[in-house]
């Protein structure tokens, strides 16, 4: 397999997308850094930034990815080579990509500016997110096999994880106030891998003001270690399940 | 060698693939002739697991291939419009090919390559080449590994004369060491001289599978135009 990686990785580094991108990440982090003294409130602000743009860029790219590789995997598929290996390889050449990306643009301004557990937290975290979101990609592009329609279907879906989703918890929130719902919330919080990416960083920081409605339940419920162990576990199943599904899918695709 | 077991295949509502039985043997070099649509690439593109069929099964040399892929190593495909990833060159596109099969062939037959002068234009990217040329870098591929069972859907469609008479002239010569060729095309002139049956799909059905010979005394024609055009009268 390494060795598709390989060729899938080589023809992603080439792309200037990606090189722009990891430069806003880098530029943002040193931007936000040096706005205070203090790394926390940068931090925070990262958060708010990052929780918005990684799964966006992750998610499109990954998307458009995989159509302008059609060519590539059909002439794998026609090799002896295993169907589901090559969609693996593209998943782990996205992925390395997006790691290389997230290290160098937040990695590195985390280690010389917060090296702090919440700043290791808000990294793990932008990672959790990209696979999460390189692994959604790939189901979607999968599943739908113009290209315009699924670069649709995942803005879609960003839409939804990032803004949509949140106002339809509110909107619960308020509807129900009237009955015990905290559990239930804890559940919906799990549904959404850019709420667990935040509540996971929030743990850390300390700062209940911010950590609104759903983190305090977190910590109410599981406390800052058990939270952040559950928050990662929930966002690794969110990065394998949909790809697992996608291999599935993929294995008695035409092409 | 390769055998299909009723192969029912569908997209949406129409039928691409209606209870195809085939057998093949080696030495056979069949021509699939139909209409636009009739289903002759699909049918091929299933035996290389491009496509997967809805029902029956393909078997090669009396195993099933569904699910399997090694079975690849034995089939050279050259597909109707070579589609190939755009910014790679043609020598590092032969490259990634080898480095993907891991040595696991028999031996390498770079005579087409020779003859078409891939090394010529080793150097450009795959963008910028043209169909014919494109083409040319298909039918190397297919060659390549020394399968046995070459696919060519439509080779000689956007090839030069010069350059058809040179393909045409390898698939000749494998043909008579003992592979199965399976081709499609338009161009019956060039089916006559390359195939020793010839298969009629319509509407995904098999509507005769035939030898030149047989149709040759079947309808008193001598071109393979007219005897199949005295068929085609014959049913309607």
């Amino acid at each position: 397999m390494l060795r598709i990686v390989k060729y899938v990785l080589l023809d992603i580094i080439q792309n200037k997308i990606l090189i722009g991108y990891t430069l806003f990440l880098f530029f943002v982090s040193i931007g936000l850094f040096n706005l205070s003294d203090d790394p926390t409130k940068g931090v925070i602000g990262l958060i708010n930034v990052f929780l918005t743009v990684i799964p966006l860029v992750s998610i499109v790219f990954s998307t458009i990815h995989f159509y302008n590789s059609y060519e590539f995997i059909e002439l794998l598929a026609s090799q002896p080579v295993k169907r589901s290996l090559i969609l693996w390889s593209q998943f782990w050449g996205l992925v390395f990509a997006m790691l290389l990306s997230v290290l160098i643009g937040v990695g590195i301004p985390i280690i010389i500016f917060s090296p702090t557990a919440a700043g290791f937290s808000l990294f793990f975290s932008v990672l959790g997110l990209s696979l999460v979101f390189v692994s959604i990609a790939l189901l979607a592009s999968v599943l739908t096999r113009d290209k315009a329609k699924g670069i649709g279907v995942v803005l879609l879906l960003w839409f939804f994880f990032a803004l949509l989703y949140d106002a339809i918890v509110l909107f619960m929130m308020f509807a129900l106030a009237d009955y015990p719902l905290e559990k239930v919330m804890l559940l919906f919080v799990s549904i959404n891998p850019i709420d667990l990416a935040r509540v996971a960083v929030l743990l850390q920081l300390d700062i209940s003001a911010l950590m609104g409605y759903t983190g305090a339940i977190f910590r109410e419920f599981l406390g800052t270690w058990w939270g952040i162990a559950y928050a990662f576990s929930i966002l690794f199943a969110w990065a394998t399940i949909p790809m697992l599904i996608a291999i599935r899918v993929f294995r008695k695709k035409d092409l | 060698m390769l055998e299909a077991q009723s192969l029912n295949k569908s997209y949406g509502r129409q039928k691409v693939l209606d209870n195809v039985n085939l057998c093949f043997k080696s030495g056979q070099s069949i021509s699939l002739i139909g209409p636009n649509g009739s289903g002759k690439t699909t049918f091929l593109k299933c035996i290389l697991g491009l496509v997967v069929p809805d029902s029956g099964e393909i078997f090669l040399s009396g195993l099933p291939i569904s699910g399997k892929w090694d079975y690849r190593q034995r089939l050279g495909y050259m597909p109707q419009i070579g589609r190939y990833p755009d910014n790679m060159r043609v020598g590092q596109l032969f490259d990634m090919i080898l480095d993907i099969r891991m040595g696991r062939f028999k031996n390498l037959d770079r005579e087409l390559m020779e003859s078409f002068e891939i090394e010529k234009f080793s150097d450009k990217s795959m963008r910028t080449l043209s169909g014919g040329m494109r083409q040319k870098v298909s039918a190397c591929l297919a060659f390549l590994f020394d399968p046995d069972i070459l696919i060519l859907d439509e080779p000689t469609a956007g090839l030069d004369p010069f350059s058809t008479e040179i393909l045409k002239e390898k698939v000749l010569r494998e043909k008579q060491k003992g592979k199965l060729v399976l081709i499609t095309s338009h161009i019956l002139s060039d089916l006559e001289e390359l195939s020793s049956d010839v298969i009629y799909i319509m509407d995904g059905k098999v509507q005769f599978f035939k030898s030149i010979d047989e149709l040759r005394a079947q309808t008193g024609e001598e071109k393979l135009n007219r005897a199949l055009a005295r068929i085609m009268q014959e049913k309607n």
